[in-house]
C-alpha cells in the first residue's frame, strides 16, 4: 500500500534557509583562516618554464605543483587533470595558489606572479577526438535500401550553472584530519580526491557538508580539484584555508554543460517508413577528459529519445580543445542529443509531409521494445497518456491550428522525452557500492546516514520521510543530518538522478530490516549495501545491454509569441507532465519540475556563453544572463502516477528528467512562429533575425 | 571614518572606509552573515537588504550612503510579524530550495506587499525581477506572494 503523497510535508531545512540562519561556507566564521587566490594560467596551451612570484612578506605563501605530496593527479573518473600542472592546457587554469591572511594583499601577489611558457599551438575546435563510441542495434546492411535519405546537423553552446552560490572551500587542520566544508555535490569523490594527492589514509581526512546554495552538477567534480589544491596547501602551511570564487572567476573558469554537434540522417523506404536511422554525436569535453566519456556515453544512450528504430548506428567522440574543461550539469549529455532528435523528427515529418504528432507517435517507444544498446524498456511505459494530458493542459490542438494561421506569430511546441535515472550501467553495483548505515538507540531514536547533499532539491526531507514511513516511528523519532565522511559510509555521489531512486530504494530497505529486527530500548544497527536488479547486464566497451535500472518519462508543451520587428520571443505559457513513477513529495517534485523547465528555457534561448581564443567572452551575470522572474511564464505540472517495483515507495529519479525537454519544446513552437527550421541553440533574436532573413 | 546608521532597529557606529561595500560591514564587521553574496554587481539581488523600506542590493552600496538611513537585514525582519507570514507563505507554496536567494527574496517581498498589500502575477513578477533564483522557476515564489496578496483581500 502507498502513502499518500499528494500531501507535502515540512521541508526540514526551509526554517533556517529562509531566515538567513543555515550556515553556507563562506558563513563560517574562522578568524584565523588565511585566503588563497589563484594564480591562472594566461596561455591556452604550453609547458611552464618558470613562475616567478614577487618577494613575498612573511605569512604568505606560493604553492605549486613542487608542493605536490604524492601524485599531480586529481581524481576526477578519467584521471587526467592535474592538481596543478607542468604543462597548461586551457587558459585560466591555475598554476599555483598565493596564500595568506590578507585577501587584498594575496590578490596583489597573484596579480603580479608570471609564469613564462614553451608555447604550442592550442586546438579551439572540435577536431581531436579523445574518446570515441560507437554501437548497432538492428541490421545497419538495410541503410542501403533506402530510397531516400534525410539528414540534418544540430548545435548546442555552453551553458554555465549559476548556482547562485559560487565555487568556495574551508580547509582545516583538527584531530589530526584534514577537515573539508565546502559547496559541494559529493562528499566522496572531495575525500578521494585528496586521499590520492596526498597519499595518506582515508581516516585522514573528512568531509562535512555546511548548506550548499544551488549545484546542478556544477559541484560534482569541480570542488575535488579545489580540494586536491588546498590540501596540498594545509599540507605546508597548517593553518586553515579559505577559497572563495567570486561569480567572475566562477563564470570564467569552472566546468559547463558541454557544448554539442549532432548529425543524425534517417533512411527512408518507398512507403515512408524509417528503416534506420544513423546518428554522430559530438561534444566539447575542454582541456581534460574528467567525466567526459561518461557524459558521451549518455548523449549516446538518450539520443533515440522516445522512439524505437529497427536499425540504428549510433557513434560519438568526445573532443579535447584547449578550453576549460566541460563537466556535468544536469542531464549530463542526454539534453544535448535529445534536443537534435526532437528537432529531427519534427523536421523530418515535415520533408515527408506527414503531421509531426502521428510521426512521432508511429515510432514512440512501448513496453518491451528493445533499446538502442539492445536492452529492454521493461516497466511500463505510459507515454500516450502523458501527451494527451499534457495537450489538454494547454489546449493544443486549438492552439496548434490557430497559430499556422500566417503572420500569427505565435507558436505551440510539444516534446517526449525520457532520462535513464542512475549511473549507466551496473555502475551502482560495479562502481558506486552503496552502503547505507542506519542505527537505533536506547531510547529508539534512529538514525540514518547517506552522502547525498540537499543542494536545493529537497532530500533531506525525501530521504528523511522514506524511513519515518517506512517504520511508520514519528517524524522526531528519526534523525538525518547533512553528510560528514566521518559518519556516514558513501551512498554515492549526488548525481545522475540517482537519489531518490538508489539511495531512497536503499533507506526505505535498510529501514525494513530494521523494522524486521526492531527490539525496543536495545541499540541495533544495520549496514544495507546496494542490490540491483540482477536483470541488469551492461557492457560499457560494447555499450550493449541494460543501460539504466529505470526510466522516467516527461511532456512538455511549450506556446511562444515573436516580435516581428525585434525578434525578442517571449515564453507565454508552459505546461509538463511527467511519469517519475510516485513522487515522494509532490510539492518538492513541482519545485524540480519548474526549475528545470526555467534552466532549459534559458539554455533554448537566454543563455549565451561564448568562446574566443580560449575565452569566455560572457563573464559575469550582466552579459550572462539567466531568465528572471519577468522572463517566464506561469508553469503548469501534473504527475501520472505509475509506480517503479524498485524504487523507495515507487519513485524514480526526476532532477534531471525536468530539464531534457525544454529546449526542443521551445523551439518547436518557435518554429511554428517564425516558420523557420531551428537547428541551433541559443536561439537567439539575433539568430532568428538570420533565419528570417535567409529563409529556409 | 565614523559612520552611523540604525541596522535592525538598533543604533551602529562603525570607523570604516566610507567606501566599503555595505555587504562587507554586514558580513564581514558586523558578522551577519544572512545576507549572501551572488555576484557582487548588482544583478542577482542576493544580498538585498532594506534600507528606509526600500530593497537595496549591499553589494553596490557604498556603507557612507546609509549615513543616518534606517537598514533592515533578515537578522532584523525575521524577528517580525510580517516575515512570518511571508515565511509560511514561501514554506506552503515551496518557494525556497537552495536558499541562497532565499532572504533576499524575502525581504523584496515585504517591500512589495508593504506598497501595494495584494499585488497580481504581473506586479508580483515585476517587483521580484532583479532577485534571481536558479532553482524553483520562480512560480512558487510567486505563488508564495500571490497566497499573501490573496489573504490580505
Amino acid at each position: 500500500m502507498l502513502p499518500e503523497y499528494k500531501t507535502s510535508v515540512k521541508k526540514v531545512d526551509n526554517e533556517d534557509k529562509m531566515a538567513g540562519k543555515a550556515i553556507y561556507t563562506d558563513d563560517i566564521q574562522m578568524d584565523n583562516a588565511l585566503f588563497a587566490i589563484p594564480v591562472r594560467s594566461t596561455i591556452s596551451y604550453g609547458k611552464i618554464l618558470k613562475i616567478v612570484t614577487p618577494a613575498l612578506p612573511q605569512g604568505y605563501f606560493f604553492i605549486s605543483a613542487k608542493d605536490i605530496v604524492k601524485e599531480n593527479v586529481c581524481n576526477i573518473i578519467l584521471s587526467d587533470w592535474p592538481v596543478f600542472p607542468a604543462e597548461v592546457h586551457y587558459k585560466g587554469e591555475t598554476i599555483g595558489l598565493i596564500v595568506g591572511p590578507d585577501k587584498k594583499i594575496c590578490l596583489d601577489l597573484a596579480s603580479m606572479t608570471h609564469a613564462t611558457y614553451n608555447e604550442f599551438e592550442p586546438v579551439y575546435e572540435m577536431k581531436n577526438s579523445y574518446v570515441h563510441k560507437e554501437f548497432t542495434k538492428g541490421d545497419t546492411s538495410k541503410f542501403l535500401d533506402a530510397v531516400k535519405v534525410f539528414s540534418e546537423e544540430f548545435e548546442t553552446g555552453y551553458q554555465e550553472q549559476v548556482y547562485l552560490e559560487p565555487q568556495g572551500m574551508l580547509i582545516y587542520l583538527e584531530n589530526n584530519q584534514i577537515v573539508v566544508k565546502a559547496s559541494m555535490q559529493c562528499p566522496f569523490y572531495i575525500h578521494k580526491a585528496i586521499c590520492r594527492t596526498l597519499g595518506c589514509e582515508e581516516s585522514k581526512v573528512r568531509v562535512i557538508q555546511p548548506a550548499v546554495g544551488g549545484a546542478f552538477g556544477g559541484k560534482e567534480h569541480y570542488p575535488s580539484l579545489m580540494a586536491a589544491q588546498l590540501a596540498t596547501a594545509i599540507t605546508k602551511i597548517k593553518k586553515p584555508i579559505k577559497m572563495i570564487f567570486d561569480r567572475k572567476e566562477d563564470i570564467s573558469f569552472t566546468t559547463k554543460r558541454h557544448p554539442s554537434k549532432t548529425e543524425i540522417s534517417a533512411y527512408i523506404d518507398k512507403n515512408d517508413n524509417i528503416i534506420g536511422v544513423k546518428i554522430h554525436v559530438g561534444i566539447d569535453g575542454g582541456a581534460y577528459v574528467g567525466c567526459s566519456a561518461v557524459v558521451l556515453s549518455r548523449a549516446l544512450i538518450a539520443t533515440t529519445n522516445t522512439y524505437t528504430f529497427d536499425n540504428v548506428a549510433i557513434s560519438g567522440d568526445a573532443y579535447c580543445t584547449n578550453k576549460v574543461p566541460s563537466a556535468a550539469f544536469r542531464g549530463f549529455g542526454s539534453p544535448q542529443s535529445i534536443f537534435a532528435m526532437e528537432q529531427f523528427i519534427n523536421h523530418l515529418a515535415d520533408f515527408l509531409h506527414v503531421n509531426r504528432d502521428e510521426l512521432r507517435n508511429k515510432y514512440l517507444v512501448k513496453t518491451g521494445d528493445i533499446t538502442s544498446t539492445n536492452g529492454i524498456f521493461r516497466d511500463e511505459i505510459i507515454l500516450p497518456v502523458l501527451i494527451k494530458k499534457a495537450k489538454e493542459m494547454s489546449n493544443y490542438e486549438v492552439k496548434k491550428k490557430e497559430y499556422a494561421k500566417p503572420g500569427s506569430f505565435r507558436g505551440i511546441g510539444i516534446s517526449t522525452f525520457l532520462h535513464g535515472c542512475g549511473f549507466t550501467g551496473s555502475g551502482e553495483s560495479t562502481i558506486i557500492n552503496a552502503q547505507l548505515k542506519i542505527t537505533k538507540d536506547k531510547n529508539n531514536i534512529v538514525r540514518f546516514y547517506t552522502s547525498q547533499v540537499d543542494f536545493g532539491q529537497g532530500n533531506l526531507t525525501t530521504l528523511k520521510r522514506i524511513v519515518v514511513d517506512t517504520l511508520g516511528i514519528p517524524e522526531e523519532q528519526v534523525i538525518y543530518e547533512a553528510p560528514d565522511t566521518n559518519k556516514t559510509l558513501s551512498t554515492g555521489p549526488t548525481a545522475a538522478s540517482r537519489t531518490i531512486i538508489i539511495v531512497g530504494g536503499l533507506a526505505a530497505k535498510a529501514a525494513k530490516h530494521l523494522k524486521e529486527i526492531w527490539k525496543d530500548g536495545e541499540e541495533q544497527e544495520i549496514i544495507e549495501p546496494y542490490v540491483g536488479p540482477s536483470y541488469i547486464k551492461w557492457d560499457e566497451d560494447t555499450m550493449q545491454g541494460d543501460a539504466y535500472p529505470g526510466y522516467a518519462w516527461g511532456v512538455n508543451v511549450i506556446e511562444v509569441s515573436v516580435d516581428p520587428i525585434t525578434y525578442e520571443v517571449k515564453v507565454e505559457g508552459a505546461w509538463s507532465t511527467y511519469d517519475v513513477g510516485h513522487a515522494i513529495d509532490e510539492r518538492i517534485m513541482i519545485g524540480q519540475a519548474d526549475g528545470g523547465l526555467a534552466q532549459a528555457i534559458g539554455w533554448a534561448y537566454f543563455e549565451k556563453e561564448v568562446m574566443e581564443n580560449g575565452v569566455f567572452r560572457q563573464k559575469t551575470l550582466s552579459d550572462y544572463v539567466i531568465p528572471t522572474m519577468m522572463d517566464l511564464p506561469k508553469m503548469e505540472t501534473a504527475f501520472i502516477d505509475n509506480p517503479f517495483p524498485y524504487g523507495a515507495f515507487g519513485a524514480k529519479g526526476a532532477g534531471e528528467l525536468t530539464f531534457v525537454g525544454g529546449a526542443p519544446a521551445f523551439c518547436s513552437a518557435l518554429e511554428q512562429a517564425i516558420n523557420r527550421k531551428v537547428n541551433k541553440i541559443p536561439a537567439l533574436p539575433e539568430y532568428i533575425m538570420e533565419l528570417m532573413k535567409n529563409g529556409n | 571614518m565614523e559612520i552611523r546608521f540604525t541596522l535592525n532597529n538598533q543604533e551602529v557606529v562603525l570607523d570604516v572606509n566610507p567606501s566599503m561595500r555595505l555587504l562587507d560591514v554586514i558580513r564581514k564587521e558586523l558578522h551577519l552573515t544572512g545576507t549572501k553574496e551572488g555576484c557582487g554587481e548588482g544583478e542577482c539581488g542576493a544580498c538585498t537588504v532594506l534600507v528606509n523600506d526600500e530593497p537595496y542590493n549591499s553589494c553596490l552600496t557604498p556603507v557612507i550612503n546609509v549615513l543616518d538611513k534606517k537598514v533592515m537585514t533578515i537578522e532584523g525582519f525575521r524577528e517580525t510579524k510580517e516575515y512570518r507570514i511571508i515565511a509560511d507563505a514561501f514554506a506552503s507554496m515551496g518557494a525556497s530550495q537552495c536558499g541562497f536567494c532565499t532572504p533576499g527574496m524575502i525581504l523584496v517581498t515585504h517591500a512589495l506587499l508593504k506598497k501595494n498589500p495584494h499585488p497580481n502575477e504581473e506586479e508580483i513578477r515585476f517587483a521580484l525581477a532583479g532577485n534571481l533564483c536558479r532553482c524553483t522557476g520562480y512560480q512558487a515564489i510567486v505563488n508564495a506572494v500571490l497566497k499573501i496578496s490573496e489573504e490580505n483581500k
